[in-house]
Formats: structure tokens, sequence, C-alpha cells
């Protein structure tokens, strides 16, 4: 078992001029890597005997427009675990909101193949080399990406309404008769 | 699909989405020859409801009655990963009672989960009767939920810093009660199933998991520990004081057949319902004395920070990564759902085998849509 500050050497040590910054304040400490790079630096981090990777625990998607503290932008965030060794370390890399893209994982975990579909389908998140980019959760002709901080829903989908019904005391305020019981409703 | 793409014998079938063994809204188009399935293309999202949106519109409590709706059959167990993950951020530290009675909760509920899962299995293979037996004590630990908190599916009982009520009074000796009736009723159970020559066959040489497909597909959970790896959360990396209880955990041995088969699955859970029972009776036991709601914030408000927490649900490994920007509502709530890496593993283990297989495996993995989709 290593520490996270010793992973995050060991990383300093291997590819120098490739971590953009780590940081070791925050609960679980991470690494900020270029998106060129992620793919390289997990395989190293999956097969090195020292480090052994051997699971992805976690492939987030976050878009950060909006934040009061942090600059606009779009993260994929790995969190990696060692079964063998019982470490943990967390990758970042951050991309822009327009054309965002980076290589896949898949072929080092194969669990990232679904994950990066779910990022793709809820950020718009291109992972290139991925064997299968469709989306997952939404049916395929969904426009647009619903996790993306500025989203606009849909009036409707195929012709059925997608917006939600307006609340019954919303109704109220806005002076429709609403009758005394939902009998007399008009 | 290009019709023409098919030659001879092979044909396209849907599975799903509305089918009794799927266990929810999953779509599976199967590529056959004959009863061979030469693939299996898993379709979700039919049962999407936008947590993940939504949590980003509500304040940090108010996540909880979402987080219940996900896996609607162990909902003690996804509310916990998440009042923990937000605790975590908060650097908040319950009472002694307020963690006994969540793993007293959690392995109630553990229980109940495990039991749908045998009995619907068993039902998926054709057999009735143990299904009707499970529901039966299922429905009994249903009544002490809804005399702890009055839901008997949704409970919104562990909230962040605290739990949503104190035990009632009796509700130890009730407990105890169907404790000791319980007991008995997994003997039954392997009588009646575990060790049925039917079920063997159907089961024993079904649905392989390798332990190398395991890890690289984040497989946890019992699906994991049929595999023979003995891997569980709650002893790897304790919450709730976890490691001051006595338990064992299961894994499956290959006793009939190839370590990692559906039967492998199957009667880890079975085994697992027993290490319950022992937890529930060494928390009854030290029940201290407290007030449940001594810790919980009037607001929740944690600092700008960000956490990934897991903890082990009847399914397996959930998790939960929680960013906070310092405001009242999550700035974003990732879940990680066991039951979705383990459905993503599907189609490298039912390629090859007969369609009557397919149902067997889906019901040995123990999914549940709800989380899936989320």
């Amino acid at each position: 078992m290593k520490q996270a500050s010793e992973i995050l050497q060991t990383l300093q040590e291997q590819f120098a001029d490739k971590i953009i910054k780590s940081s070791q304040e925050c609960i679980q400490p991470f690494a900020v890597v270029p998106p060129g790079a992620v793919a390289e630096i997990c395989a190293f981090l999956k097969n090195d005997p020292g480090m052994a990777f051997d699971t992805l625990m976690c492939l987030s998607g976050v878009d950060y427009k909006g934040s009061k503290k942090e600059p606009e932008r779009l993260e994929v965030v790995y969190h990696l675990f060692s079964m063998r060794h019982r470490h943990k370390i967390v990758l970042k890399v951050e991309l822009p909101r327009e054309d965002p893209a980076l290589p896949t994982v898949e072929g080092v975990w194969a669990v990232a193949n679904w994950h990066e579909r779910e990022a793709y389908d809820m950020y718009g998140i291109h992972f290139d080399g991925h064997s299968d980019l469709r989306r997952i959760l939404c049916p395929d002709d969904w426009v647009d990406y619903p996790l993306r901080k500025d989203y606009v829903q849909p009036e409707s989908y195929r012709g059925m309404p997608a917006a939600a019904a307006k609340q019954f005391a919303q109704r109220a305020q806005e002076g429709e008769d609403l009758g005394t019981d939902p009998f007399s409703a008009g | 699909m290009q019709v023409e793409a098919y030659a001879g014998e092979e044909m396209v079938l849907n599975m799903g989405p509305q089918h009794p063994s799927t266990h929810g809204v999953l779509r599976l188009e199967l590529e056959t020859d004959g009863e061979i399935v030469r693939n299996v293309i898993p379709h979700i999202g039919y049962l999407h409801r936008c947590f993940e949106k939504h949590a980003e519109k509500v304040d940090y409590p108010g996540v909880i009655p979402f987080c219940d709706r996900m896996d609607y059959i162990a909902s003690m167990n996804n509310s916990l990963g998440y009042a923990l993950a937000v605790e975590k951020l908060m650097d908040l530290e319950v009472n002694e009672r307020v963690k006994t009675l969540r793993v007293l909760m959690a392995e109630l509920n553990r229980i109940a989960s495990h039991l749908l899962s045998v009995g619907t299995y068993a039902m998926d293979i054709g057999s009735f009767t143990p299904f009707l037996h499970c529901f039966r004590e299922r429905e009994k630990i249903l009544d002490l939920f809804e005399w702890l908190c009055g839901a008997r599916l949704l409970y919104n009982y562990n909230w962040v810093g605290g739990v949503s009520h104190d035990i009632p009074d009796g509700f130890e000796a009730k407990t105890r009660e169907f404790l000791g009736q319980f007991e008995p009723v997994i003997a039954e159970l392997d009588k009646l199933l575990s060790y049925n020559k039917i079920f063997l066959e159907r089961t024993a040489n079904v649905g392989i998991i390798s332990e190398e497909q395991a890890l690289s597909h984040n497989v946890t959970g019992p699906n994991l520990r049929g595999s023979g790896i003995a891997w569980d959360l709650r002893r790897e990396e304790p919450y709730c004081g976890y490691d001051t209880y006595d338990f064992e955990v299961p894994v499956g041995l290959g006793e009939y057949g190839p370590l990692g088969s559906c039967w492998d699955r199957y009667y880890v859970r079975v085994r697992e319902m027993e290490q319950s029972l022992g937890l529930i009776r060494q928390a009854l036991d030290r029940l201290p004395e407290g007030d449940v709601q001594e810790h919980i914030p009037r607001r929740v408000r944690p600092a700008k920070n960000e956490v990934y927490d897991r903890t082990e649900t009847p399914r397996g490994e959930l998790g939960y990564y929680v960013v906070s920007d310092g405001g009242l509502i999550p700035f974003r709530v990732k879940v990680k759902s066991p039951c979705f890496t383990v459905l993503s593993l599907l189609p490298a283990i039912a390629r090859g085998g007969m369609v009557a297989d397919i149902i067997a495996i889906i019901g040995s993995i123990d999914i549940v849509m709800g989380e899936i989709d989320r």
C-alpha cells in the first residue's frame, strides 16, 4: 500500500512534463493530466507492478460552467483503486466546453466502455478510439447533452410533451379556476 | 440493423423491455443461431429518471429520497451511502447509536433484498415454491420497517448526521423474534432449492465470470465473491463501525462446477443472509443510548471540496462522487452503480450459451434497473 503522496511523486518522476498539477489539500488527492496523455498514464498505472491499479472505480464527467469558485471547463474524473495494494488515486482531465475530446481508456479497463458512453451521453465528451460510442441512457435521437449546466429542456420529444406539467398551486396563482374539488374543476 | 447481414439460421430476437425475468425494463437484443446466442446487446435507459440532474437542483438533504428510488429494493443501503459521503464532505461524526441503528437497518434490508433476489431467481429457473417462502419472510422485514418509519419500501431513513426515527418500544424484541424464526428458513431454502438437482443443472455450469473479467469490469459485491475473491467493503474499508463486528465474508468455492458460476453467486447470497443475521444480533446486543438526531446540522453546507465514497450494498459497491461548490445544493452528484458495471459484462459471459441460460445469468447477477438507469 502506497500513500497518495508517494503515487503522485512517482507520477511526477515518470511523466514530469505531463502532470499539469497535483493537489493534496483536498480529501482525496488528485493529479491533473493533459487529454493527450491520459491513456498512456492509465496504462502505466495499471501495468506497473508497484502501482497495479486493476480497477476503475468510477469515471465521471463534471461541467464547471456557472461555478463560483472554479474556471469554466468540462472535466473527466477517474477514480482508480488497486485491489492488490489497496491504494487509491484520482486523475482529472480538463477539457474545453467546445468540442471536448480525449482518448479512451477502454483498452486498459473494460468497464470504461459503458462509463465513457455515459459521459458522452450526458456531456458530449468524445472518447477517441472508443469501439462503440453511442448514447446509453437517453434515446439515440435525443438532442443536446442533459447534464451540461446550460442544458435547456425540450418542449416535446417525438410529439410527446416533455416539459413538466404546471403545479396545482402555480395554476391557482395564475388565476385559473380550479373549482373546489377535483371533480368540479373545469 | 441490416437484415441481409444474417445468413442461414441466424435471427435477431428482442428480449424485453417488458419481460418478467429481466427484473425491470431491460431490452436485450439477442443474435441467435438456433438456440445458441451469438451476441447480446443490452439496451438500457428505459427507467432513466435524471437522478443526477435532479440532485443539482435540490439541497443536500433533499437528494436522499431520490437515492431511495434508485435501488428501491435496498433503499436503506442506498441512502446510507449518500449520507456517509456528505458527512465525509462536512467532516461530521455521528454518535454510536446512529451508527448501530444504521448497521441494523442496512443488514435487515440486506436480508430483504437477498430474499427477493433468491426468490425471484428460483422463479426464473422454474421453481415457484421458494419464491413464496422468501416473500413471506421479506414481508416481515417490511412490516418492521413500516413500524420504524412509516414506509415499506422507500424509507428516507438515513439523514445527513443522523436517522429520521429512533426505534419504537418493543422493536428490539420483535426483531429478535423475527431472527429466531427466520434462521430455520435458510436451512429450509437449502433443502428446497440450493441442492436441488434441477436447479444445480440449470445454474452450476452457466455464466462463468473469471477473476480477470471481474476485476476489469469492476464487478463487485456477491457477484465478485461468487468468483472466489474475498472482497467486502464492510471489512476492507469499514464504515459505521463494521470493523467492531464479528462476521465472515462468504465466497464461491466452485463446489458444483467451475468457480464463478451462477450457482456460486446464488449461494454467496444465501450464506450472506446468515452473516447478516449475526450482524443484526450483535447490533441489537450493543445498542448504546443516545439521541439519534443529536448531530443533524441545521444547515447542510459543506465547504468547497469533493469526495468519492463507496459502501457495500446488497448488490455490490455503490459509489457517490459528490462535488461541493460551497453552496447549499450539490454541484455534482455522480452515482457509480454496481449493477451498471456488472451488466456491461453480460455480453462477454452470455456469448455462446443457450437462450434459456440468459435468464439464468440475468437472475444470478441480481440487477435492479432503477439503479442502472438512475
